[in-house]
């Protein structure tokens, strides 16, 4: 093995100097102002997790997970994501609370790459709300991604929203075959929409059903497209579906947010976890998501504590990136006193702390060599303002 | 997000660019070959049809358009099924057609532990897995025809268009793993931030390509 040089990280690993760490703590605080607002409560998770509870019911897949064995032999993962292990708390440490629970939280998940450059270790910031099933519960998650992406002066945004079980519903109601089914969401679950459509041509529907398939595939819109659905319906699944799709968009409207978003029946996210609504959010200049979620009801149960649940993940790193928010921070000054003055510079030093500002003291006997010091403002002692103390 | 975004393409250097460049001229960009030839640089602007091209190496526009520095690409089926980027697959442009096939001597026997050279060692794994054949995977970067007669390897998966180049090598086609044509994809966030133009883009090739037909 070759011999690891000192510089050296776990490949996909990073280090945050003050810049980006500033920026990363700028992005948690407005988001966080926003969940609180909301009601939305903080929660902390381990950041083991055995494998076979939280790793297996995750959405995250297997071959991603970093794992461990512990000195019993039990597999653990570097946790994925943060929903499961939520679910879990939700159905144990909270299950005596009642429900709907709203709770938020900061983390870093772990994700191994085929592509070994990539970064691996990720930060999240996002919600849960447990124990809701109404379109307006899916509305409020979608809502609060777009103020909280708002509160990070990110513009223009766009939200992706898919439902999975009005996608499933309407192919199942034209192809008998679930196999096929299957695969006509996996096409759509990695993008491929040739390999869709090719599917669609050889299952000899008749041209108006055709039509409709391959219009799931491609069309994006607000409520109508969702409605002019109507008259194609056969199954009361599918119409329970498009009520609450429509529902949820007119409590997005009430909410002023839906003109960030657009409904896309060919997004489905990870495909045998999310059981409704699935969204997506993107801004220039991030190629990838900037936030996903949506409404996975079959994962408490997993835990325990059977009831639905919606939520999404903001991808800290990529709204960093697409945020020009900045603060102006504290002013940082340096006092640079000699040694024979230092219990009045620190007492001046406190005065000024309490006032706001960032104080680096900095003793120095020879006032002709001025220090190297990182600061908006050096004050030397003796010199203006400070006589009075000196 | 109005639909008068600008695109930029990653075009594949090389025998589809040509076919693509008339697939987007039919489709009534100006574009003309000549843009392309006359000059030595990697980028075009197309500033009168709100396009803007760069040429790179065929294997490489998936991973342009993953990381969105290009809107759009343009790429054959083998490189898609190969790097296994996440991108959108948009449409099938039926251009240079071709197949991905295995081919050997024709006195092929399989042996006790198969050897298969290939450019495409996610795509020959996956397909000899699929068929329930553990076979090693040699990865070569050209002129995999060599293998069998070398003694390398007792297989090959490589692209076959005529099958010239492997009669002219005494090989014979033994099974075709997958059809190939030229695939317009799109970037995640291009596809939703500039839908506009992304589909204005597409439903015009969309158009050409099936008023054409099938064109090999």
């Amino acid at each position: 093995m070759e011999k690891l040089r000192q510089f050296e990280k776990p490949t996909g690993f990073r280090d945050f100097p003050p810049s980006m760490a500033v920026k990363k703590r700028l992005v948690e605080q407005r988001v966080q102002t926003c969940f609180e607002r909301w009601g939305y409560r903080e929660v902390l998770t381990p950041t083991l997790e055995y494998f076979d509870t939280v790793g297996a019911a995750s959405a995250i897949p297997e071959y991603k997970m970093f794992k461990l064995i512990d000195r019993e032999g039990k597999t653990l993962v570097l946790r994925p994501d943060l929903t499961a292990p939520i679910a879990r708390m939700v159905s144990s440490v909270l299950k005596e609370e009642p429900l709907p629970l709203r709770l938020f939280y900061h983390a870093n998940v772990f994700r191994a790459q085929d592509d070994s450059a990539r970064t691996v270790e990720f930060f999240q910031s996002g919600v849960e709300l447990v124990g809701d099933p109404s379109p307006e519960a899916d509305a409020e998650v979608i809502a609060l991604a777009v103020e909280a992406l708002s509160a990070c002066e990110i513009s223009p945004f766009q939200l992706a929203v898919g439902h999975v079980e009005l996608l499933d519903g309407l192919l199942h109601e034209r192809v008998k075959d679930p196999q096929v089914v299957d695969q006509l969401k996996e096409c759509l679950g990695v993008r491929d929409l040739v390999g869709y459509q090719e599917r669609v041509a050889r299952l000899n529907l008749s041209p108006e059903q055709e039509e409709l398939l391959l219009l799931l595939s491609r069309q994006r819109g607000g409520k109508e497209w969702i409605e002019s659905l109507r008259p194609q319906v056969r199954s009361p699944r599918v119409e329970a579906a498009i009520r609450h799709l429509v529902e949820m968009w007119e409590v997005l409207e009430d909410f002023g947010a839906s003109r960030h978003v657009v409904l896309d029946l060919s997004l489905v996210g990870s495909i045998h976890y999310y059981t409704g609504v699935y969204f997506e959010g993107y801004a220039l200049p991030s190629s990838f998501p900037l936030v996903s979620g949506g409404r996975y009801d079959r994962l408490p149960e997993r835990f325990g504590r059977p009831t639905p649940a919606t939520g999404f993940a903001l991808k800290t790193d990529r709204v960093m990136e697409a945020s020009p928010a900045a603060d102006q921070g504290r002013e940082r000054v340096a006092l640079v006193y000699p040694r024979a003055a230092r219990r009045a510079a620190i007492r001046r030093a406190q005065e000024l702390r309490a006032e706001g500002k960032a104080v680096i003291l900095h003793a120095a006997d020879d006032p002709d060599r001025p220090p190297e010091i990182d600061a908006d403002r050096i004050i030397r002692w003796g010199e203006g303002e400070d006589e009075r103390d000196g | 997000m109005n639909g008068m975004d600008e695109l930029t393409i990653a075009m594949p250097k090389g025998r589809i660019l040509r076919e693509a460049l008339e697939l987007l001229e039919e489709a009534g960009y100006p574009v003309e070959e000549d843009c392309f030839e006359t000059t030595r640089k990697l980028t075009v602007p197309l500033p009168e049809a709100g396009l803007s091209f760069f040429l790179a190496k065929p294997g490489d526009v998936p991973t342009y358009v993953e990381y969105g520095v290009a809107d759009l690409g343009v790429v054959g089926k083998d490189v898609l099924m190969e790097e296994e980027r996440d991108v959108y697959e948009l449409l099938d442009l039926g251009i240079s057609r071709c197949r991905i096939a295995v081919a050997a001597l024709p006195d092929w026997r399989p042996s006790l532990h198969p050897r298969v050279a290939t450019k495409y060692p996610r795509i020959a794994g996956r397909y000899f897995l699929d068929k329930g054949e553990q076979v090693e995977i040699i990865r070569l970067s050209g002129s995999v025809e060599l293998a069998p007669l070398i003694g390398l390897a007792d297989r090959i998966v490589d692209i076959v268009s005529t099958g010239r180049t492997l009669r002219e090598n005494g090989l014979v086609e033994l099974e075709t793993v997958s059809d190939v044509t030229s695939r317009l994809i799109a970037n995640r966030a291009s596809y939703r931030l500039k839908s506009g133009s992304v589909d204005r883009l597409c439903s015009r090739l969309a158009s050409v390509v099936k008023g054409e037909g099938v064109r090999t």
